[in-house]
């Protein structure tokens, strides 16, 4: 073929106007937000198991000050993390059965990418509530006031990364007929190091201790999750949508 | 060098005629050497000073927890491999591996947790090493979960082998998690005696059962793949051939 001036435009002419990977997931998170918003039950039910679970605890024993503060890091962490598996539900399913997950695999974007931007979505609808209700529920199990803002940094780091591990879960469970409690059942080993050091940082948050050490496992854990769980999450969703 | 012996063994009805040769060549060896471990590990080894006649189970505990770690690693590079390189008999082992592997991780379990009685007082101490163990079989059961969960065998193979991998890198965290989570809760005395090196006595009955029962995973996880070759490929022709279907049709 000869090197005349109409050649000279991408072979694919849709390639020249398709987005970027970064605005593509721009658009993404304001659509899936715009969409959250218009049914805010959804996300909020997530939030208000989280409150339910964790004032039943000291339902269930003697709430003597002392003990609640022993048992505050585990409430907490254990209703985090299953209230982050019930809204693992959200994550994927409602645009797997209307076909648009599908077109994002199709699109030619980097999938890992477009999902990530959907993680953070849900985290921002799902683990961002969490820690700000935290506050509340930490009060509730007699966390000294002092304690908030070392309790806030754990769950907000420990969100991330349940978020993350997560959605890998969600992804390989997508359309099953029984994948809510197979989800759980693939999610919460996975979760046991968050679990581990999320509990640590914030006993020492309520004790008034440093927390640096847990904060940083914690951190790195986050950091790891980010960096890998997006190309697991890719792999699962496409074997899943095949 | 040719590489055909290799494509070969990628072929399931290959697969299916070499597994069946090479059984017998572990069994027999994991049978004589698991008898000759007993027999000295029970009979010849002297009672242990500190834990008397009960540290025997070790002999059968410590070569299943090493093969529930190893099984676990095995199982996800099959699965690596067949999800790269597409190779079915790959996720035939995978698959095979995943209840040989939660099995081990059982008899670990029960048998640390009779161990733990004499030594700790109780059968259940939250120890690293068997809460590593147990969130090991969780993940296995998730695994063999996940698989029995999806119909369709191509999907629940590819699907279980992220899952695998996924898994496989996230063991070490999960154990070095455990092991600082319990180091810095609480500081079991019983834990921080030293072991006293062993004696000869002691080390080469465990050496021959930690062998022994390698050979004897890899004859099982054979006899297990071949099932599972067969049960993939029973509408090919191969199969009628090799179980003599011929005569009965």
């Amino acid at each position: 073929m000869a090197l005349s001036p109409n050649n000279v435009r991408p072979a694919d002419p849709l390639d020249s106007q398709a987005p970027g990977v970064l605005r593509a997931a721009g658009l993404l998170v304001q659509r899936d937000l715009r969409l959250a918003l218009r049914r805010p039950g959804e996300w909020l039910q997530p939030l208000l198991f989280f409150l339910v679970v964790t004032t039943l605890f000291p339902l269930g024993t003697n709430p003597e000050l002392s003990r609640l503060r022993d048992m505050a890091p585990p409430a907490l962490w254990v209703a985090a993390l299953l209230s982050s598996l019930l809204a693992l539900e959200l994550l994927f399913r409602e645009d797997a059965q209307d076909g648009s997950l599908e077109q994002l695999a199709v699109s030619g974007l980097p999938l890992p990418g477009l999902l990530a931007a959907k993680t953070a979505v849900h985290w921002l609808l799902t683990g961002l509530p969490l820690v700000v209700v935290a506050p509340l529920a930490s009060t509730m199990l007699g966390a000294p006031v002092a304690a908030i803002p070392g309790v806030l940094a754990s769950l907000l780091l420990g969100s991330i990364a349940l978020s993350l591990i997560g959605a890998v879960g969600a992804g390989l469970t997508l359309g099953l007929r029984r994948g809510g409690v197979l989800l759980a059942l693939l999610v919460l080993p996975l979760a046991v190091p968050v679990l581990i050091f999320g509990a640590q940082a914030t006993t020492h948050a309520i004790a008034l201790e440093p927390m640096t050490g847990s904060m940083y496992l914690l951190g790195a854990l986050a950091v790891l999750a980010a960096s890998l769980a997006p190309l697991a999450v890719a792999a699962a969703v496409r074997i899943s949508l095949e | 060098m040719s590489w055909v012996w290799f494509h070969k063994l990628g072929s399931p009805p290959h697969f299916y005629r070499i597994a069946g040769k090479l059984v017998p060549w572990f069994a027999w060896p994991a049978l004589l050497l698991c008898l000759a471990g007993l027999v000295m590990g029970l009979g010849m080894a002297p009672a242990d000073y500190q834990q008397g006649e009960g540290y025997r189970i070790i002999f059968v505990h410590a070569p299943a927890a090493w093969l529930s770690l190893m099984i676990y690693s095995m199982m996800a590079t099959y699965a690596a491999i067949g999800l790269i390189w597409r190779i079915n008999v790959c996720h035939a082992l995978a698959a095979s591996c995943a209840g040989v592997g939660a099995s081990f991780t059982l008899v670990a379990l029960v048998t640390g947790s009779l161990w733990g009685r004499p030594m700790w007082g109780t059968y259940w101490e939250w120890d690293p090493r068997l809460t590593s163990e147990l969130v090991l079989l969780f993940l296995y059961l998730g695994y063999m979960g996940l698989r029995g969960a999806i119909d369709d065998t191509s999907r629940a193979d590819r699907a279980s082998a992220v899952l695998a991998i996924v898994g496989v890198v996230n063991v070490p965290i999960i154990h070095y998690s455990v092991l600082w989570w319990n180091s810095l809760h609480q500081a079991p005395s019983i834990m921080q005696m030293k072991k006293p090196t062993m004696p000869p006595s002691m080390y080469v009955p465990l050496l021959l059962m930690l062998l022994g029962f390698t050979l004897y995973f890899v004859a099982i996880l054979l006899v297990r793949a071949r099932g599972e070759v067969l049960r993939r490929e029973r509408t090919a022709r191969w199969v009628g051939e090799s179980l003599g279907a011929g005569e009965a049709a």
